[in-house]
């Protein structure tokens, strides 16, 4: 927060300030100072909130024209698609915005594992970003089934058939679930229901999510702590402003790319037949941002144990502020753990890719590798590192190793000149 | 406050104690109804049973009715499908039963077509074992309908069904 006492400029400004500070508010987010040295993987914050604003814009205009009902909804998704004025755009930007969403989240959240934007003092601003990246896999796990295609039927009964693993108490909950005995029009409408709201409680947590970012300020490249505002930061607007903007127009770009060029391949020809009870399709596999999620399911032969590490691969991102031991933020001054960063990036993008797959054979096979690594990456490999590993020299400030060349990271990193000071 | 005073409840703790209490009963009386609402509905309970001719299926063949939103399998079983269900020693089977227990008309096999994974409708006449298996997570069912193989836990559920006649069935 900036300490310096904020005055409006207008009587009638401050006369409202003095009764509501919305201008305090805003000065503080316009001054707000920000690491000088932060790069176009710090745009994603502002990317995501445009993303979560483009879904709730075109997602109500769509419930303007959407019937939940098991009888109507696909005729409904196909009247929106052929009959409404601009029904297809808004349609699609929909539909790819969810993906495009995802995209954003998970450079986001592989950002943060990268320069340790989750360690001390950003735990909770970390731990607020993964309920939002649940209720973001929620709300687009119940917004496929809407359409009421064969994939929005099975994905529903799979996804809901987990719940079924709880012992004792299972079937009451799947059936509590769907109200009933199947997936049938009571969980639909539900699930529109739900589908409406937890945008708003996204929307909700995203400005936990930045409260909590602004108590401590930004990470920074080289992860270090810096005085605030110094040489070492510069305003959020313009500076800041613009750099977001910029590349939030060439994610635009994609964006559009995928809506007017290709707005199906993202999805699967199945969900333009309608739901049918009594025929599965040959595969069922969930929209790609789940994929990995999917593979660690599969990878375990029991249903229960199956499901259990399904959620646990998630959990393990929670707490993983406190399995990371190193003190060291960025991992540009942490040799090993950097290889073992794209170790897990590959290991990720694997499991996407046999979650995708059918289950058997050779893809199993890999599946429960990648599994096994994934989870001995953050509950065996990230605690012992931190203990053994050696890190380079941090940098004193951003400033001192710019001002001796170019802002390259390794220019940070060859600070040889600064180990006597340390 | 010294520890005696803490320890000796006075009125005011009595109050706090009982309006807490009656608070939390209210609560509990305010949500149920707003969680058992989810539960399935009169409408939903009323179409518990339904009733199937089969006077149509000739031995070998399978049919698929719908009872409670999920499909039913009625499968008339041949001979050699009877004799090698019935020849399964059970200390093989992930899920031990008897044939004679699933099929009490060895002829009519009749069960939830609910793959116990993650629900898929298994396929007919297809996997290791010549008789289900679901394509979504590759279970495999024998021609009693017992999980075999893959990560299915349990048999495909038999419904309480009886024999109106010879020619219909009535499932639930």
């Amino acid at each position: 927060m900036s300490d310096h006492e904020y005055t409006p400029k207008s009587r009638v400004g401050k006369w409202f300030n003095d009764r509501l500070p919305l201008l305090t508010l805003a000065n503080h987010l316009t001054d707000y100072p920000t690491p000088k040295n932060l790069n176009y993987w710090w745009t994603f914050g502002g990317i995501l909130t445009f993303c979560l604003i483009t879904q709730i814009i075109t997602g109500i205009v769509l419930g303007m024209h959407y019937v939940a009902h098991a009888d109507l909804a696909f005729q409904s998704v196909e009247h929106i698609m052929r009959d409404v004025n601009y029904g297809w755009l808004i349609r699609y930007v929909h539909a790819n915005g969810a993906s495009m969403f995802f995209l954003a989240v998970y450079i986001h959240i592989f950002r943060s594992l990268y320069y340790g934007s989750y360690k001390s003092p950003r735990e909770v601003i970390w731990i607020i970003g993964m309920l939002i990246y649940f209720l973001m896999m929620a709300t687009a796990f119940m917004g496929y089934v809407l359409p009421w295609g064969q994939m929005s039927f099975w994905g529903a009964t799979v996804i809901t058939n987990l719940f079924s693993a709880i012992p004792l108490v299972g079937e009451s909950i799947t059936n509590w679930l769907w109200g009933g005995y199947s997936v049938d029009n009571p969980t639909l409408t539900r699930f529109f229901s739900l589908h409406y709201l937890f945008p708003f409680l996204i929307l909700g947590l995203v400005v936990l999510h930045i409260w909590a970012l602004h108590v401590p300020g930004n990470n920074n490249p080289i992860g270090i702590d810096i005085k605030k505002p110094s040489k070492d930061t510069v305003p959020f607007h313009p500076y800041i402003v613009i750099k977001d903007a910029f590349a939030l127009l060439i994610f635009l770009l994609i964006f559009a790319f995928f809506v007017f060029f290709s707005p199906n391949i993202l999805g699967h020809a199945d969900n333009y037949i309608e739901a049918n009870p009594l025929v599965t399709p040959a595969h069922i596999v969930p929209e790609w941002y789940l994929l990995p999620f999917y593979a660690i399911l599969r990878s375990v032969p029991d249903k229960l144990l199956g499901v259990i590490a399904m959620f646990a691969a998630i959990f393990v991102l929670v707490i993983l502020p406190w399995l990371d031991t190193s003190k060291v933020r960025s991992t540009v001054f942490r040799p090993i753990y950097k290889q073992f960063y794209w170790f897990l990036v590959a290991d990720v993008l694997i499991l996407g890719y046999v979650g995708a797959m059918p289950a058997e054979g050779i893809y199993l096979l890999i599946a429960r590798v990648a599994t096994a690594y994934y989870f001995a990456h953050f509950l065996l490999i990230l605690p012992f590192l931190g203990f053994k590993e050696k890190t380079t020299p941090l940098p004193l400030s951003i400033t001192e190793p710019i001002l001796g060349g170019s802002p390259d990271m390794a220019m940070a990193r060859d600070n040889s000149n600064y180990k006597e000071k340390l | 406050m010294s520890d005696q005073e803490k320890k000796k409840p006075n009125r005011r703790d009595f109050i706090v104690t009982a309006t807490t209490a009656a608070g939390a009963v209210g609560v509990g009386a305010v949500v149920w109804p707003l969680v058992d609402q989810m539960n399935p509905d009169a409408s939903v309970k009323a179409l518990a049973s339904t009733e199937v001719d089969i006077s149509a299926v000739e031995p070998g063949q399978s049919i698929t009715v719908l009872w409670r939103g999920k499909p039913v399998f009625i499968k008339r079983r041949t001979q050699d499908e009877i004799d090698s269900a019935r020849a399964v020693d059970l200390s093989e089977l992930k899920h031990p039963e008897k044939d004679e227990d699933r099929a009490k008309n060895p002829e009519w096999l009749v069960m939830l077509g609910v793959c116990t994974h993650l629900g898929c409708v298994p396929l007919t006449d297809k996997g290791d074992y010549g008789a289900w298996f679901c394509p979504c997570h590759g279970s495999h069912y024998d021609t009693s309908g017992r999980i075999r193989k893959g990560p299915a836990p349990t048999n495909m559920e038999v419904p309480k069904y009886e024999f109106v006649n010879s020619n219909t069935i009535k499932i639930g």
